[in-house]
């Protein structure tokens, strides 16, 4: 219609009054206005509703009521031992996921890319995405039936003599255990990006490289990687902007297990703290500096990523 | 990635041309003609799909390949193998096993009967249930909603608006004033607070835009003059023509109320409104006994658990929605995951 009526990007468009405009599009504002209003109550709303980290909050006197004391609990939030404790934790986590789980799925990417029969591909491919879509209680729940105490792997040592075998409670594997977790619920997941940037790439690229004589490994040294790069960069930059983010669920489905000294992140800490312990407006400070050094480190790193020429998240137009 | 791709699946649109690389450019002269010498085998070798510029496959390699990929895909379906396995056996055979069954023995559907007889999981299941298809039908039709409303840029408001669901992507309120909200809104154990927070995911939201904006406009415009406003254009020319990307996001909105287990634990506390995951979680993960399932005793002294094929069962439980609507689905998964990597 706009098109039809003056080209894109024309000046006549802008001398339409608003309300003329507003009044043309209103069957476009009335399919928005559900999402908005929900987005409005339960985004925004609560996006306000952080004042109380600023307030001696109670819930019996309630947010309108309790009196405002300033910065206290912000400044009781980052003199917590525990709180650093739990950023250590979240910030270790996050640096084992980057270097053990991050890889994998474009290892598995170019491993399936490698397969040539469609059928069989196919296959593969709908078998690893599947746990994906499983709840984070499944996974645990499997794993801990295979490397509890109780679980395969004990029953079959304790059967051959040895005894204490328990993964799911053990503070040093934990990690590992996390990682491998998540590994197995997410990586094959991961890979659908990876395998939908390889069937893009110009098979005539590895045409002429063969013809320059290069073979496998060179082939994908310099065509199929550079052809994954924007794609590697971008989920970089999403990883390091929910670098403080570290499976809520997966962890607090454990923590009780393997105990605070490793499993306390700081999404767990908010929780245990505000509405376990009531202490709210303590909680929502440190819910609000996770959220704010969150908001940051999105931007920063793309930022960085329009730096270094590459299109990261969102265009800067 | 052109929103004019008309294939189901990215991945597929390149096989042709690995097929049949271009005549332009000839592959290396010996793999062009595979029939002399002990050609039966290389030709074996090669296999069909094999592209003409590249070498033979190194058989050492193939073995190690087809190990890696075999061992990958027995690391997904051996566990899943074992736990439905587990849920179907007799209790002679999981004493046997001491924990989960590994080997076909006496098969038995006592544990299903048991848990969906009444009680505690059958009403779970059922609150799932209700829960993921009011949530999946609201969360899907208020995104399709809102994503053709923001799909034509240059109307009224429409960056503004856009904004409205961007920012949510980049900052979150944090879980204490979400829960001091639904708390004031008086949903603490009501089943909408388990639905209405997380209704609207912006990204769907985004996915299912960016697909609207690709659909060629002067199909839209020829509707337009032909009399169709907005929401017969949405409801007869759009939508049939998304089915697949629109499936996609209600998959993806599905499996979420259906996993949902925080929620639950954050605003229901009343245990009779809990939905499975909740329930798999106290009874099967924490191994709180399950009131009515016989013989769910739990050692605590060395964690062996008797009420296996029960707990077994309840995780089939949980798995098996997934496993239905699954295949429906996935053939769409590409193309409505990179519309939403990619242009989103």
């Amino acid at each position: 219609m706009t098109a039809a009526s003056s080209p894109p990007g024309a000046p006549p468009r802008r001398r339409i009054p608003w309300t003329v405009r507003a009044r043309r599009d209103r069957t476009l504002l009335i399919m928005v206005a559900p999402a908005v209003l929900l987005l409005a109550v339960f985004a925004y709303v609560p996006m306000l509703g952080n004042v109380v980290a600023w307030q001696d909050y109670s819930p019996y006197v309630g947010i309108r009521e309790s009196p405002f004391i300033g910065w206290a609990n912000f400044a009781r939030v980052l003199t917590n031992p525990l709180f650093l404790d739990a950023v250590a934790n979240t910030l270790v986590i996050t640096a084992v996921q980057l270097v053990f789980f991050f890889p994998v799925p474009i290892v598995l990417a170019l491993l399936l890319n490698s397969v040539l029969s469609p059928g069989l591909r196919t296959t593969i491919q709908s078998i690893v995405y599947l746990p994906h879509f499983f709840s984070w209680v499944i996974v645990v729940t499997i794993f801990q039936q295979i490397f509890g105490g109780a679980g395969m792997v004990a029953t079959r040592l304790r059967e051959a003599g040895y005894s204490g075998f328990d993964l799911m409670t053990n503070p040093d594997t934990f990690l590992l255990l996390l990682t491998a977790q998540s590994v197995w619920k997410d990586a094959g997941w991961g890979i659908i990006i990876f395998l939908a940037a390889l069937a893009t790439v110009d098979p005539q690229l590895y045409e002429a490289s063969v013809v320059d004589g290069a073979g496998r490994w060179r082939r994908m040294w310099h065509v199929t990687l550079p052809a994954l790069r924007p794609v590697i960069i971008l989920l970089l930059i999403l990883r390091l902007g929910d670098a403080l983010t570290v499976g809520f669920e997966q962890l607090i489905l454990q923590r009780g297990a393997v105990g605070t000294d490793v499993a306390e992140v700081l999404d767990t800490f908010v929780y245990y703290q505000g509405v376990v312990n009531g202490d709210w407006a303590f909680a929502a400070a440190a819910g609000l500096v996770k959220g704010l050094v969150s908001l940051a480190l999105v931007l920063g790193a793309n930022k960085l990523a329009h730096l270094v020429g590459e299109a990261g998240v969102y265009q800067r137009a | 990635m052109s929103a004019e791709t008309d294939n189901e699946n990215e991945i597929r649109t390149t096989t042709p041309a690995r097929r049949a690389p271009s005549s332009t450019t000839p592959g290396p002269g010996r793999a062009g003609q595979p029939a002399s010498g002990p050609s039966r085998y290389r030709a074996l070798l090669r296999g069909r799909n094999r592209p003409v510029w590249e070498e033979d496959p190194n058989p050492l390699g193939l073995l190690v390949k087809g190990a890696a990929l075999l061992l990958i895909v027995a690391t997904v379906v051996y566990p899943l193998y074992t736990v439905v396995l587990t849920s179907l056996s007799t209790q002679a055979d999981i004493t046997r096993s001491g924990g989960l069954v590994t080997v076909p023995g006496g098969l038995t559907f006592a544990a299903y009967e048991q848990i969906l007889s009444g009680g505690i999981v059958t009403r779970a299941t059922i609150v799932s249930i209700g829960v993921t298809v009011v949530g999946t039908v609201l969360s899907t039709t208020v995104s399709v909603l809102a994503a053709y409303g923001l799909s034509r840029p240059g109307s009224f408001a429409h960056r503004p608006i856009l904004f409205v669901f961007l920012i949510t992507m980049f900052f979150g309120a944090g879980m204490i004033p979400t829960y001091l909200l639904v708390s004031n809104l008086g949903l603490i154990d009501s089943y909408w607070s388990l639905i209405l927070p997380g209704a609207v995911s912006a990204f769907n939201v985004l996915i299912l835009r960016a697909f609207f904006m690709g659909i060629d406009r002067s199909i839209t415009d020829a509707a337009k003059i032909d009399g169709a406003g907005d929401w017969r254009i949405l409801g007869q020319i759009v939508l049939p023509m998304s089915k697949a990307v629109v499936a996609v996001v209600a998959l993806f909105y599905g499996v979420g109320y259906w996993n949902a287990f925080f929620n639950a634990m954050l605003y229901i506390n009343d245990n009779a409104k809990w939905p499975l995951q909740l329930v798999l979680r106290s009874y099967v993960l924490q191994g709180v006994t399950l009131p009515g399932s016989g013989v769910g005793q739990v050692d605590v002294a060395d964690g062996a658990v008797t009420g296996l094929p029960v707990k077994m069962a309840v995780m089939v439980l949980a798995i098996v929605p997934i496993l239905v609507v699954y295949p429906l689905v996935q053939r769409h998964f590409t193309k409505g995951v990179i519309f939403g990597a990619i242009k989103g």
